[in-house]
């Protein structure tokens, strides 16, 4: 068990009782929540950045790299193998699309990108599914190998080139991006109104809208692909069993390990599209650290969603959201962040204590007293505080919630073919 | 670990080296490629490794990697997965830089201030992960790797004039230690190693005690094999995921240590970081045990100091991250091949004794814990 991520059995309660929630109507109300208590942070704090477009558009452009790492970790442990080599896989993400994209054009480099970490993903696979090695050994061997591999790449390949070196490629071209005709200038001058909640509103849509990059919109789309086909296909359902219980998946016939395979490729697929979204789409250059651990996030944001696409997408857009902020005033706006987030817990806190969940509805109600003291007692946050937001976050959510957090049930463990009882 | 059986002392040695040949033979084969000679890469990297200053500086670097393999030899003793030993050793480094700085002790006293000072940081930033563990079922893997980037957070925001850093010469820094804080060192034709090296050896003879001759270690080992055998046997095993976090925690505490008490004397911006991460790699490689690992970070040590010489050969010195990276993932697959194939042997041998004729049953999963 020591490779699971989450060691206690999850609660029994989770899937009992409750009336199922329609999960559009779900998530809908959970948006427009969010948008309106940072309608009401934005209106008593005065920190105008953390509705406007600007910040929106940053949002979802680093929001989207931590999804696709996100999804990555979710398509290899829905197969059961944990993939903490996404960080080493989303860097041969990086380097193999700034190379296809200077070879073949920028298309090519998002194939290459995918094809790069997809390689990662064999390695991995053969060393978990093969050879039955700790999953987390070997995510940690990809770790070093990745980079290691892409300085090398680089200093073959790169070295010697126009603005390129060991540790950079030149610049590359970018997949094309596009506004929405007449939608994008609407919601700015509704935006400029300043009208409560309206303009909010207008704002983060029109920043959602303003010069999107192809490369986003397929990648966004990649969420509602794989909940239908995890969770919708009979490939899906042979995917995810062998994540839940491999043993009894063997015994109905199901190739465990071909579909542990297939996960671990599609994760380092998905890992490296991630990788080239950083090195094309981000910025127009490959770059050393590119990646700035955002594999971890990804990861971070899995569990954060509870090993559930919609949830994951929800973490990624508020880690990409707090590292928005930092660009857009970031000490301001991360300060008015203290308060949105005493905002919001108080009422998960009141809402959790009329649910009688006492111990989670008071633990929110102390959290939300401190950052209310924070956002009175302080005047900005430092920094390097603001980077920490998404790891702060998780060990929260992970200390606070963990009961309630439901992971496949064979997440992690080392399945032999032939061992089923 | 009782008496020496030299079959299984054979077979221990036969994993490292595959893989170390298969690393070699792997890199080999990426020069060729691109167009090098390998032999020539290779052979001028031991010349350069053997040269007197290099050698001291293999050993500077293979003390610090010694106690990060040995901080995380603890977990995986006991099935833990300690990733966090990079933060927690630049968290303890900063701390005990600070400290270290603002006071005034006789020598050895001062010394033992800032140890005491990196040892309880480490032990407090991963016992973090130890009571989240225990008492609120959060994984150890997901919590370290959170708390080493809280961790560098923390220790960046330190580092800054406005807080305990100072600027000088556009570089920041903490300010120096007095020099009642540095840690003689030993003089050499090659220069000076780090006092610090024979604490290392301290800590890696504390290792092979308390794991190998106490209770503590008995029950330790016990856990990391069979959790259940353990609790049967009356061992409180929440008890010992927080002991052993605050001891790998401890220990790494001190990974920082030879450096900022031997050469830096202040912890800054250059402060090496992913020491914990080589940590790991190399405990793997040393298999847990305290020699192996001595082997393992000197060859590590080696690796990462003689690749300098490549550039001057035209060769990219990265090929040697190639080879690390090839080395542990290839000698983790090797500790399985070599494992499966003793069970199978042994199962084989012990049918052949009772005369039946019952086919090998296929071995099960190994543990980190169970290897050595």
């Amino acid at each position: 068990m020591a490779t699971s991520t989450i060691t206690e059995p999850p609660a029994a309660d989770a899937p009992s009782g409750r009336p199922r929630v329609n999960p559009w109507l779900r998530a809908g109300s959970l948006i427009l929540g969010i948008l309106l208590v940072l309608s009401v942070t934005r209106v008593l704090s005065d920190a105008q950045d953390i509705t406007s477009s600007g910040t929106a558009g940053a949002a979802l452009r680093l929001a989207v790299p931590i999804m696709l790492a996100g999804l990555a970790g979710l398509w290899s442990e829905r197969a059961g193998i944990v993939n903490i080599g996404l960080e080493g896989m989303m860097v041969l993400g990086t380097w193999c699309a700034a190379y296809g994209s200077l070879q073949f054009g920028p298309w090519a480099g998002l194939i290459a990108g995918i094809l790069g970490g997809a390689l990662g993903g064999l390695v991995h696979a053969v060393a978990t599914v093969t050879f039955g090695v700790d999953h987390i050994v070997s995510g940690v061997a990809l770790n070093l190998l990745g980079p290691g591999v892409a300085r090398f790449l680089s200093s073959l390949i790169f070295t010697g080139t126009e603005g390129g070196g060991v540790t950079q490629s030149p610049q590359v071209a970018q997949p094309p991006s596009f506004t929405v005709p007449g939608l994008a200038s609407g919601l700015r001058s509704l935006e400029d109104e300043r009208i409560f909640f309206v303009s909010d509103a207008a704002g983060v849509l029109g920043g959602l809208v303003t010069g999107l990059s192809w490369a986003t919109v397929i990648s966004l789309l990649l969420i509602p692909l794989s909940i239908y086909v995890l969770w919708r296909t009979r490939f899906g359902l042979r995917l995810r069993s062998c994540g839940e219980n491999p043993w009894a998946a063997e015994s109905l016939g199901v190739n465990v390990y071909l579909y542990k395979y297939l996960g671990v490729i599609i994760s380092g697929g998905l890992a490296g599209l991630g990788g080239a979204f950083l090195s094309l789409v981000a910025s127009n250059y490959y770059r050393e650290a590119q990646t700035g651990g955002r594999g971890f996030i990804g990861l971070a944001a899995m569990i954060f969603g509870n090993w559930r696409p919609g949830g994951l997408a929800l973490g990624a857009g508020l880690f990409g959201f707090t590292d928005a902020l930092q660009l857009r005033q970031g000490e301001t706006s991360v300060h008015a962040l203290f308060l949105a987030l005493a905002i919001g817990l108080a009422l998960y806190g009141i809402w959790g204590l009329s649910r009688a969940r006492r111990v989670a509805g008071i633990a929110s109600l102390v959290i939300a007293a401190g950052s209310l003291a924070l956002y009175l007692f302080t005047d900005t946050v430092p920094q390097q505080f603001t980077t920490a937001t998404p790891y702060v976050t998780t060990l929260l959510v992970l200390a606070l919630a963990s009961q309630r957090l439901q992971m496949p049930a064979a997440d992690g463990l080392i399945y032999r073919k032939g061992t089923a009882k | 670990m009782s008496r020496f059986d030299p079959r299984r002392a054979g077979m221990a040695l036969v994993a490292p080296a595959m893989a170390f040949v298969v690393a070699v033979a792997l890199s080999s084969v990426v020069l060729v490629v691109a167009g090098h000679a390998p032999m020539t890469a290779f052979r001028s990297m031991f010349d350069f490794g053997v040269q007197p200053d290099n050698v001291v500086n293999i050993v500077n670097k293979a003390s610090g990697y010694y106690l990060s393999a040995l901080a995380v030899a603890i977990g995986f003793r006991m099935n833990l997965f300690n990733i966090g030993v990079d933060g927690q050793y630049r968290l303890a480094a900063m701390c005990a830089a600070v400290i270290g700085a603002a006071v005034a002790l006789p020598g050895p006293l001062h010394i033992l201030l800032i140890v005491v000072v990196a040892v309880i940081v480490g032990a407090i930033w991963a016992g973090i992960a130890g009571y989240l563990k225990v008492y609120r079922g959060v994984s150890e893997v997901i919590s370290t790797i959170m708390l080493n980037y809280i961790g560098t957070a923390l220790a960046a925001w330190m580092l800054t004039p406005a807080v305990f850093a100072t600027l000088e010469n556009n570089i920041v820094k903490t300010p120096d230690l007095p020099e009642s804080g540095w840690f003689p060192g030993f003089a050499t034709s090659g220069g000076e190693v780090y006092g610090f090296v024979v604490v290392s050896a301290l800590v890696g003879v504390g290792y092979w005690f308390l794991l190998g001759r106490t209770r503590f270690g008995f029950d330790l080992r016990a856990t990391g094999m069979s959790e259940p055998a353990a609790v049967a046997s009356g061992v409180d095993v929440k008890k010992m995921v927080v002991a052993s976090m605050l001891l790998s925690g401890g220990v790494a505490g001190l990974v920082g240590l030879p450096i900022l008490l031997g050469a830096s004397h202040s912890y800054g911006q250059d402060f090496p970081a992913g020491i914990g991460f080589t940590g790991i790699a190399i405990a793997l490689l040393g298999r847990n045990h305290p020699i192996g690992i001595a082997f393992a970070s000197v060859l590590w040590g080696f690796l990462d100091v003689s690749n300098q010489i490549l550039d001057l050969e035209g060769i990219p010195k990265e090929i040697v991250t190639i080879m690390q990276g090839t080395i542990v993932l290839a000698v983790v697959v090797a500790y399985e091949v070599v494992r499966r194939w003793r069970v199978n042997s042994e199962q084989r041998r012990v049918a052949a004794q009772l005369g039946g004729p019952q086919a090998p049953a296929a071995p099960g999963p190994a543990t980190t814990a169970g290897v050595a």
